[in-house]
């Protein structure tokens, strides 16, 4: 049976930016526990001939023609960001390494 | 900053260790628009004009593929020999940087479009290195950052940043070769003939502009080492965004001289990526390198799956142009090249411009000796490239024409080549311009001749009485005296008639 650990939901919630207290890890890991081991029952039934599903819609190559469209304005871009400067949007101080 | 890293001499490496390279190439794609929404894929433009809800990650925009992008990647595999998947699907990449506004980057996991090919690159003596080919995945680029306040722009000591979108979205292609083993001492130039190979090729594919000065063609550099006699491959550091054909070659044998220092001295080395130092040609330690498993893919639930039809693989494939070895061959064999010749014409970037020279009406002998010969030696002494000479094919065939019809000899052809290329206009204009016709008029030269003769009268008796080589005296004396602008050939017979008359 699947099980995930303390240390792993903690590990899941630095990825995700999450503040999560230390009730919360053992919460959500006893939770987290319930989803996988449901989903591993479906996994039981599923035999080899039925593809894991990802899209509900039996829809395939939806395709745009490579033509321009107008976006936003500079201006309309900018509009909703907290911090602008010299047309382009500001960001407080990155910590950590380049991507 | 970090200590200068210990680097151990590239012989003794080769004796100690065996190299094992990966490389991964992003290519921009020169579609019209970007890659899942309409806006404009174009370089520079003012910051944030070339945006919409959908790149900028707004809640509730919607991705559609760019149909064109997604002919190019399948055309991209095939000339890479690659398969094309039956069936393939979009993947969310998660992570968390300024550069991406949706927190998460659209690309391909465990489906790539095209998978197993290979590309032949060709070494500068002529050997063929096969480079297997894992894969060819479409994604899409990310935002540009500028950081400010700290000494260099880079990220250390800057006190914000600024985002710019307008390459946010655009399409891209991850080219990711198998592990390529057995290069030896020659890694360094497997990596730079490979980029160079693939630049070649999707410039013939006509789907990039492949500027690596501008990042539409990036290469990270894997690099490891194993001991001499093993084969378990070592921990590899990933050289992120080396931007030229020569930094590729310096960065792959900077890591292995590292690498080597490092295993030597019982150290290990630490899986990472490394920003290359174009001015020190060395590389600092860059971030600890997440696993697959900490971007926590997922197939993308915006964008239907991707089943491209045998059919159109098929059409597409017929679209593929004259690839770059194929072109090579034929025009080996139409210029009746060696294959010295042809990797000299390869090797001096000079392929290109020797054809463009030929399809202007000159001969191949004569474009390809000015091109590899006089230009090329103009270029090395102004340290431009060959290419970037101020000279068009069309104005080099003008001057080969001039000389074929006797208008110019090749003294005075390199006069009106040195004319173009300091800017006097065309090869036409120059000849009139610096008055550099050749004199045809045999009168006029008859008459230098007799005064010639007339003021060397001993050499005039020598050839009277049959040695013709004296002749060459006289011939120098005439040339002096039209400047150059005779044709000796013309003058020698002219003087032999008038002595033997």
């Amino acid at each position: 049976m699947p099980s995930i650990s303390r240390d792993e939901v903690a590990h899941l919630a630095r990825l995700a930016r999450l503040a999560v207290t230390e009730d919360e890890l053992d919460l959500f890991a006893g939770q987290l526990d319930v989803i996988l081991q449901s989903v591993a029952r479906v996994g039981e039934v599923a035999s080899q001939d039925v593809p894991p599903t990802s899209h509900a819609v039996p829809l395939t190559n939806v395709f745009r023609e490579d033509v321009v469209r107008p976006g936003l304005t500079q201006q309309q871009a900018l509009s909703g960001a907290p911090a602008a400067e010299d047309g382009r949007f500001r960001v407080p101080r990155i910590l950590g390494e380049e991507q | 900053m970090t200590a200068v890293a210990e680097l151990m001499d590239y012989d003794e490496v080769l004796e100690r260790f065996d190299p094992v390279l990966g490389l991964e190439v992003h290519v921009e794609l020169n579609t019209n628009t970007k890659m899942f929404c309409g806006c404009a894929n174009v370089f520079g433009g003012e910051p944030n004009t070339n945006v919409c809800p959908t790149c900028l990650g707004m809640p509730g925009a919607l991705p559609v593929v760019n149909g064109t992008a997604v002919e190019s990647a399948i055309r991209i595999g095939l000339a890479l020999n690659c398969e094309i998947a039956q069936w393939c699907r979009f993947a969310r990449k998660n992570y968390f940087y300024p550069d991406m506004p949706k927190n998460f980057q659209t690309s391909q996991y465990d489906e790539p479009i095209a998978f197993n090919g290979h590309l032949d690159v060709l070494l500068d003596d002529g050997e063929v290195f096969r480079v297997d080919i894992e894969r060819a995945h479409m994604e899409e680029d990310t935002g540009k950052s500028l950081h400010v306040g700290g000494a260099t722009g880079r990220i250390h000591g800057a006190e914000h940043s600024l985002l710019d979108y307008n390459r946010a979205g655009v399409p891209l292609i991850e080219i990711v070769t198998k592990p390529l083993v057995g290069t030896g001492a020659r890694a360094p130039e497997v990596a730079r003939a490979y980029v160079s190979a693939l630049r070649d090729l999707l410039r013939a594919l006509g789907v990039s502009d492949v500027r690596m000065d501008q990042g539409s063609l990036r290469c990270d550099a894997n690099v490891s080492l194993m001991p001499k006699g093993t084969e378990v491959f070592g921990t590899r550091t990933e050289t992120k965004n080396v931007n030229s054909l020569r930094s590729v070659e310096r960065a792959v044998r900077y890591e292995m001289t590292r690498h080597a220092a490092v295993l030597a001295g019982g150290g290990t080395i630490r899986q990472e990526t490394r920003h290359f130092d174009e001015s020190t040609g060395s590389t600092s330690s860059g971030r600890a390198k997440e696993t697959a498993e900490d971007y926590r893919y997922f197939p993308e639930p915006d964008l239907v799956p991707i089943a491209p039809a045998r059919e159109w693989v098929e059409q597409l494939a017929a679209t593929l142009p004259e690839l770059p070895w194929q072109r090579r061959q034929r025009i080996q064999a139409e210029w009746n090249l060696t294959d010295l010749e042809l990797r000299d014409l390869v090797n001096a970037d000079a392929l290109d411009i020797v054809a463009a020279t030929v399809d202007a009406g000159a001969p191949p002998a004569e474009a390809r000796s000015w091109w590899v010969s006089y230009l090329s030696q103009k270029a090395n002494a102004t340290g431009t490239e060959l290419t970037a000479l101020p000279i068009t094919p069309a104005q080099v065939a003008k001057v080969i024409a001039l000389v074929a019809e006797g208008s110019l000899t090749n003294k005075l052809a390199r006069e009106v080549v040195d004319g173009v290329l300091a800017g006097e206009g065309e090869p036409e204009q120059v000849v009139e311009q610096r008055g550099l016709k050749v004199v045809s008029d045999d009168s006029a030269l008859l008459a230098a001749i007799d005064e010639a003769l007339a003021a060397q009268p001993d050499v005039a008796e020598k050839i009277r009485g049959g040695k013709v080589a004296a002749a060459g005296a006289i011939v120098g004396a005439v040339m002096k005296a039209t400047k150059g602008q005779a044709d000796a050939k013309r003058v020698r017979e002219l003087i032999i008639s008038r002595c033997e008359s």
